[in-house]
C-alpha cells in the first residue's frame, strides 16, 4: 500500500475508510442477530431485522478461494485500461465473520493457495471518468513483509 | 394428491447460430413441432407460459400460432426461465385451470453476449468497474474451492467436458458436434483458473417447446406420456455461495440446487438413486461435477470415482448430459432448461437415436441453476 494510492478518490463512498494510511472495509452488523454484511446494508440478510450498525471489518484473514481473469472484461461496466494484464480475484475470510470478494494484488496462480494469510490493501483503478481511483484489494501477508 | 401432469408433445429448434432467424422464429418452430408431436392444434391449448432472456416476449408467438385468447404468461427468470415456465404450467394444470398447456423457451445471444450490469443485480457499479462482474470468475472460484475441499484432481474437469463434446457429436440438434480430447480441452486458453475455454459453454441460440396435459387427457392423447412427477423452483437462502456476491457468509447453508432437488424428489416420491438419466446445469465442466452432488445424485467427493468408472457416460450407471449439455449445445438462456426436459422425454420414450441410454430408462431428472441463486429441478418418469 502506498501513500499516493490511498490519497486517490475512492471508487465509491462508504465501501471503506482510511485509518491513517491503512484501508479498512466498512460493513454493517445486525444488532439483533450479529450477522455481518458487506457492503453495508440497511437490513439484515439473515433475520430481516432493519436495525443495523456500521461495522468495520478485520484487516487480516485467509484466502477462502480464488481465480484468475484471463481476458479483458467488457466495458461497460469495466473501466480498467485498454491494455490488459490478467489479474486474480478471491474471497478472503476476515476475522472469521465474513468472506469478502476482492481483487488480489498477486496474479500468478502458482503463488496463490487456499488458506494463505491475506490482508486488506489498496489498489489503484480507473473511474468511469477515466481518472484514477482507489479501491480495496487483498495481498498476501508474506509478500508485504 | 396432486393430479397427474404429463408431457405429451416435444419440439426443438436446432441449437447453435442460425443467421436470418430470430429467437421468436425458432420459438414458433419449436411450438409447432411440439403441437404436431402431441397431435393437437394451438386452439386446444388452454394455458401457455414461456420466455427468453434476450430475444423477445414469448406471448408474441400467438400472432403466428393463433390469436385464440388463451392466458399466456411471459417468464423472465434468468437461467431458470424454462423451469419457471414449466413450474407455472404444471401448477395451472394441477389446479384444473386447463387440460392442455404449452411451454416455450428460446433465446438468441450473439457471440460474447452476457454483459450484466451490476445495478440490475442490486450491486454498486464499483463492482463492475473494478472487474468483478463476471460469471466466469464465480464458476472458477466455486470449483477451485470445491476441488480443494473434496481433494478432486483438476483433470476431472477436462474429462467432463470431453464427455459433453462426445455426446454432442451424437446429437443432430447440438451446436458443437466435434469431439475434443482431454488434452485439447485442458490446453485451451485459461479463462478463470482452473477453467479453460473449452470447459465453458458459450452464449448460443435455440428454442424448445413442450405440450403438457392433465393425466386423463394425456393417456387419451399419447401412447408414451412422460409424467412430470416433481417440479420445484427455489431461490437462495442465507449462507449460500452465489454468483455476483461481493461477500458471502461464513455460516454455510445448502445451495438452492439442493433445496430444489430435495423438493422435486419428495414430490415425486423418488430417491436420487432411482434416477436412470440426468441433465444437469453445466455452464462449465465444474458445474456438472458439483451439481451431481448438490442434487443428491452422488456424495460429495465421489465424482472422481464415477468418472473413472464411466458411470456418467451414456452407457454408464448414471448417464449425465446425454445430449451434450450446455457445453455442446451452447447456452440460449431461455431454452436450456426445457432442452434438458426435451432430452429426458426422448430418452424415456426410447427415441434418442444414437445417444439412447440402453436398458429402457424409467426415471429422469433435470436441473438448472442461475444468477443470483435460483434453481429449478424436475423428476420425470414413464
Amino acid at each position: 500500500m502506498t501513500e499516493t494510492t490511498t490519497r486517490l478518490r475512492p471508487i465509491v463512498d462508504g465501501l471503506f475508510e482510511l485509518d491513517g494510511e491503512q484501508l479498512v472495509l466498512a460493513g454493517s452488523r445486525c444488532t439483533s442477530c450479529g450477522t455481518v454484511a458487506f457492503p453495508s446494508q440497511g437490513s439484515c440478510p439473515r433475520c430481516t431485522s432493519d436495525t443495523v450498525e456500521r461495522h468495520l471489518l478485520a484487516r487480516t484473514g485467509t484466502l477462502w478461494t480464488w481465480t484468475t481473469q484471463g481476458f479483458r472484461p467488457k466495458s461497460p461496466p469495466y473501466t480498467g485500461p485498454e491494455e490488459f494484464s490478467p489479474y486474480a480475484v478471491g474471497y478472503v475470510e476476515l476475522g472469521g465473520e465474513i468472506r469478502v470478494e476482492g481483487r488480489l494484488t498477486e496474479a500468478d496462480p502458482r503463488r496463490l493457495r487456499i488458506g494463505m494469510p491475506m490482508r486488506v490493501t489498496s489498489l489503484a483503478v480507473t473511474g468511469t471518468d477515466g481518472e484514477p481511483r482507489v479501491t480495496y484489494a487483498f495481498e498476501a501477508v508474506e509478500a508485504a513483509e | 394428491m396432486t393430479p397427474e401432469v404429463a408431457i405429451v408433445g416435444i419440439g426443438i429448434h436446432p441449437f447453435g447460430p442460425h443467421e436470418g432467424l430470430t429467437g421468436l422464429d425458432m420459438a414458433v418452430h419449436a411450438a409447432r413441432a411440439a403441437l404436431a408431436d402431441a397431435g393437437v392444434g394451438f386452439s386446444q391449448i388452454g394455458f401457455a407460459a414461456g420466455g427468453s432472456d434476450a430475444a423477445g416476449n414469448a406471448d408474441t408467438t400467438v400472432a403466428r400460432l393463433g390469436l385464440t385468447g388463451l392466458p399466456f404468461i411471459n417468464v423472465k427468470n434468468g437461467c431458470a426461465t424454462g423451469g419457471s415456465a414449466l413450474t407455472t404450467a404444471h401448477a395451472m394444470l394441477a389446479a384444473g385451470a386447463a387440460d392442455l398447456a404449452l411451454v416455450v423457451g428460446f433465446d438468441k445471444h450473439p457471440r460474447g453476449a452476457f454483459d450484466p450490469r451490476p445495478e440490475d443485480w442490486g450491486i454498486g457499479s464499483w463492482y463492475g468497474e473494478t472487474g468483478m462482474m463476471l460469471t466466469t470468475q464465480f464458476f472458477g472460484m466455486k470449483i477451485q474451492r470445491y476441488l480443494a475441499e473434496h481433494e478432486i484432481d483438476p483433470s476431472a474437469l477436462a474429462k467432463v467436458a470431453a464427455k459433453s463434446f462426445r455426446n454432442g457429436a451424437l446429437n443432430p440438434n447440438a451446436w458443437r458436434r466435434t469431439p475434443l480430447s482431454e488434452s485439447q480441452i485442458a490446453g485451451s486458453t485459461m479463462i478463470s483458473h482452473p477453467l479453460t475455454q473449452y470447459m465453458f459453454c458459450s452464449p448460443g441460440e435455440g428454442a424448445v417447446a413442450l405440450v403438457l396435459a392433465r393425466g386423463e387427457r394425456a393417456r387419451a392423447l399419447c401412447r408414451t406420456p412422460v409424467y412430470l412427477r416433481g417440479v420445484a423452483l427455489r431461490t437462495r437462502r442465507f449462507g449460500t455461495f452465489e454468483v455476483f456476491s461481493p461477500s458471502i457468509s461464513v455460516h454455510e447453508t445448502a445451495p438452492p440446487t439442493t433445496d430444489a432437488a430435495i423438493a422435486a424428489f419428495a414430490q415425486a416420491g423418488v430417491e436420487p438413486s432411482d434416477v436412470d438419466v440426468a441433465q444437469l446445469q453445466d455452464t462449465e465442466a465444474g458445474a456438472e461435477l458439483m451439481h451431481l452432488a448438490e442434487t443428491g445424485l452422488c456424495a460429495h467427493g465421489d465424482q472422481e470415482g464415477l468418472l473413472r468408472d464411466g458411470a456418467t457416460e451414456i452407457g454408464g450407471r448414471l448417464p449425465v448430459n446425454t445430449d451434450g449439455g450446455c457445453i455442446a449445445n451452447g447456452e440460449p438462456i431461455g431454452a436450456s432448461g426445457l432442452r434438458q426436459v426435451h432430452e429426458v422425454v426422448l430418452q424415456l420414450r426410447g427415441a434418442a437415436g444414437e445417444r439412447q441410454v440402453p436398458g429402457a430408462p424409467k426415471v429422469g431428472f433435470t436441473h438448472v441453476y442461475g444468477a443470483p441463486g435460483v434453481s429449478a429441478c424436475t423428476v420425470l418418469s414413464r
